[in-house]
């Protein structure tokens, strides 16, 4: 059963991915252009019933690289749909714009990686505080906690 | 008409936990709501990257008080994705016992706040006082009543012995028939009915939208349950249900979340019944090679996800964590729209509030000598300072039975 989700997802993917690979049963792994990256995930949340698990944003040094989990409940299986966009113009279509699951995770992904979602209905802070100063990006492997001192907050901008 | 925002929050009323809703209202009835997340975060994905493998259990622990096994849990089977090893029977069935503990406390803890919330305290108390069995037992098993730091990647770090495993058995019987008592008595309550039937409806299509996750998605009729969908080995052999409900309300989510009560008491009496005589209870893992693996489990408020990557090195290299209420939040734009104010508040907690209370009364007397106080005592006192408040008053104090 596996292997025939497999097989259909290479027809029906053709042309629009770079890899797909299987290292374990229920995992796979597709890795796709930041271009394509929203089309191959609206197929397989609409049409291949899959649900958002979550988004990973992760700071690879040449790039920001992203991965989408989705979950095929009734075929036990996690597919995570990987894309690179390299520095230092970090922008990707938002998926949030169609399918409100991915909203809040790609609010969270911009201010903690730096990443502009065109399109986003709603592009506010999510997790970190009003007054955290601009430009600055914890989750990068570059950013160092004594990179914000407190001189930085813009309290102002937070109302207090 | 006229909007007006009504704030809830920044510290929620109800969920005693630091969440602001803004109320878009006009007249009384909500029309749109704004959630603002934030005053807890606390950075732990970027202080897991500095964490060896061994150590993040530890961390990921303390991210919520009541969830204290399943992100370790979803933590270790990702690990396990990422090496590939097998866990040995007796650990998986560990495992299994140790989480539905944690559900059975979850379920009971929210049915006592759902209860507080809508005016019924005596489901409150009676909830309350039947967790309190599973705590001793969470207590006898573990050595904590939360956060049991049971688990490591590869398998469990405690082994339990005959004495545990019997007073387990003969106690969760106790948990049972109370909590068959309060479901009876909860579903049969017209005016709980009247209260929480048809209110805060999240739709099938809506809950597929939002990806809503455990019992909030399962209230709505989506049968997702990770421990259902992605079976550990301990889950192979043990008999139990996926529990749907069609209405998606906030009666529907308690139903689920009653019934469930019963799944896991089966399921614990299941495992430890099953549970293998000794053999090793944990795989070892001496060394994690560069990869990355995605770990679920089934938290008792939905699925918690876990990812992580690894350089080879000791530490990880990306840890993300996904909690359930991060996907379950913004389902109450969908579920709130024309709601009352009123409703909205019972409506927010439906997902399941977060609150740790692990607390046990004690008095120190004059020798420093610690006591710890119990059912009894306390009881005790309660008769004692009513008597004397009657005494006071120059009334006849009423003869109660002391003995409970």
């Amino acid at each position: 059963m596996i292997k025939e989700v497999m097989k259909d997802l290479k027809g029906k993917l053709k042309g629009k991915i770079i890899d797909i690979v299987q290292p374990r049963v229920n995992r796979i792994y597709i890795r796709v252009e930041p271009k394509k990256a929203p089309e191959v995930i609206e197929y397989l949340f609409f049409k291949y019933k899959c649900k958002l698990c979550t988004a990973t944003g992760m700071d690879m040094r040449e790039g920001i690289e992203i991965i989408y989990h989705l979950a095929r409940e009734d075929k036990n299986m996690i597919i995570n749909v990987k894309t690179l966009i390299p520095y230092p113009k970090l922008e990707i279509e938002s998926i949030g714009k169609k399918i409100p699951a991915f909203r809040w995770i790609e609010r969270e992904i911009n201010e903690m990686l730096g990443v502009t979602f065109i399109g986003h209905p709603d592009m506010r802070r999510l997790i970190l505080a009003d007054s955290f100063p601009k430009g600055k990006y914890p989750l990068r492997k570059s950013f160092k906690h004594s990179d914000v001192t407190d001189e930085d907050y813009d309290y102002e901008r937070s109302g207090i | 008409m006229k909007q007006t925002i009504i704030p809830l929050g920044p510290y929620h009323p109800l969920l005693e936990e630091p969440e602001h809703f803004k109320l878009y209202v006009e007249g009384e009835r909500v029309v749109d709501l704004d959630v603002e997340i934030g005053y807890n975060h606390r950075g732990i994905e970027k202080l897991s990257e500095g964490k060896t493998w061994d150590q993040v259990p530890y961390l990921v622990e303390r991210i919520c008080g009541i969830c204290s096994t399943s992100h370790p849990m979803a933590y270790c089977l990702a690990v396990e994705d990422l090496v590939g090893c097998e866990v040995p029977k007796r650990a998986q069935l560990i495992r299994v016992v140790v989480c539905e503990l944690e559900r059975l406390h979850s379920h009971l803890l929210w049915v006592g706040l759902a209860g507080h919330f809508i005016g019924y305290n005596t489901v409150w108390m009676w909830a309350w006082k039947y967790r309190e069995t599973i705590l001793e037992i969470c207590e006898k098993l573990t050595g904590n009543r939360n956060h049991y730091a049971m688990f490591k990647p590869g398998g469990v770090r405690r082994d339990f012995n005959k004495e545990q495993i019997d007073y387990a058995l003969e106690h969760i019987v106790d948990v049972e028939k109370p909590t068959r008592m309060l479901t009876d008595a909860i579903l049969d309550d017209p005016v709980i009915h009247k209260r929480l039937k048809g209110i805060g409806v999240l739709k099938k299509k809506d809950a597929i939208l939002y990806s809503a996750l455990g019992p909030t998605s399962r209230g709505s009729g989506v049968p997702w349950d990770a421990r259902h969908d992605e079976p550990l080995d301990g889950f192979k052999d043990l008999k139990w249900n996926v529990i749907v409900q069609k209405d998606g309300d906030v009666f529907s989510k308690g139903v689920v979340r009653l019934l469930e009560c019963f799944e896991s008491i089966s399921l614990i009496k299941q495992a430890l019944l099953k549970l293998p005589e000794g053999g090793a209870i944990d795989a070892d893992i001496s060394e994690v090679p560069p990869g990355e693996g995605c770990g679920r489990y089934e938290a008792p408020r939905g699925e918690v996800f876990h990812y992580v990557r690894s350089d080879g090195s000791n530490m990880p290299y990306r840890h993300k964590v996904r909690a359930p209420t991060f996907n379950n939040l913004p389902t109450f734009k969908a579920s709130c729209k024309g709601e009352t104010i009123a409703d909205v508040a019972l409506i927010t907690a439906s997902i399941d509030p977060c609150y740790c209370c692990t607390e046990r009364v004690a008095v120190v007397d004059k020798n420093n000598n610690e006591k710890i106080l119990g059912e009894k005592e306390l009881l005790k006192l309660s008769v004692e300072k009513t008597r004397d408040i009657m005494k006071k008053l120059g009334k006849v104090p009423p003869l109660y039975n002391m003995e409970i």
